[in-house]
């Protein structure tokens, strides 16, 4: 089971790689922060993976800190693409 | 069988991230892109954590995990809502395809 958690974390990985390339060259700025909120998520996911190979429960705490922090980033950076066309 | 179960759940939640991913890169436009990020966000990270959370069995660490889940079931949509409505407002107008 140790082996396949491995595994599925380095095929996260490799995924993660592939959403970087959006992020990297999406034509608007909203394509960029749809790739990022997707490595967000995945990189969640990673965390928790990781606390469990090492047996540290405390990155359980670093994961959902992330996910808090990157909730708000994800709503700033909206608000800052639509604010300028406001009515 | 504790395994079994946990492996199956943990290739779906691969299953569902990897297409969200190709989705991403795959599809024409903002708007598609934005409906598979959403199917990655909240099947995948469901999946691949509740698996995680039948490997550990009932625990601190479990009740965290579960924790994250429904963070993220209620986070993830909003805030691809809250970039597609974005979007939409700032090409009111000047985008035909809308």
């Amino acid at each position: 089971m140790t082996f396949f958690i491995k595994i599925s974390t380095i095929i996260l990985s490799g995924s993660v790689l592939l959403c970087m390339i959006r992020a990297i060259s999406g034509p608007e700025t909203a394509d960029r922060i749809i790739a990022v909120n997707v490595v967000c998520t995945k990189i969640i996911v990673i965390i928790t993976m990781i606390s469990f190979l090492l047996k540290e429960s405390f990155f359980v705490d670093v994961a959902l800190t992330y996910a808090m922090i990157s909730f708000i980033a994800s709503i700033i950076i909206s608000k800052t693409i639509g604010a300028g066309e406001e009515q | 069988m504790k395994d079994i179960i946990c492996m199956i759940l943990l290739t779906g939640g691969l299953f569902f991230l990897l297409v969200g991913t190709i989705g991403i890169l795959r599809l024409p436009d903002i708007l598609t892109r934005a409906h598979s990020a959403a199917k990655c966000d909240t099947l995948g990270a469901l999946l691949s954590l509740s698996s995680l959370i039948i490997i550990q069995g009932f625990s601190l660490t479990s009740i965290k995990i579960f924790t994250i889940i429904i963070f993220i079931w209620i986070t993830s949509p909003t805030a691809t809502h809250l970039i597609t409505e974005a979007y939409v407002r700032k090409n009111d107008g000047n985008n035909s395809d809308l």
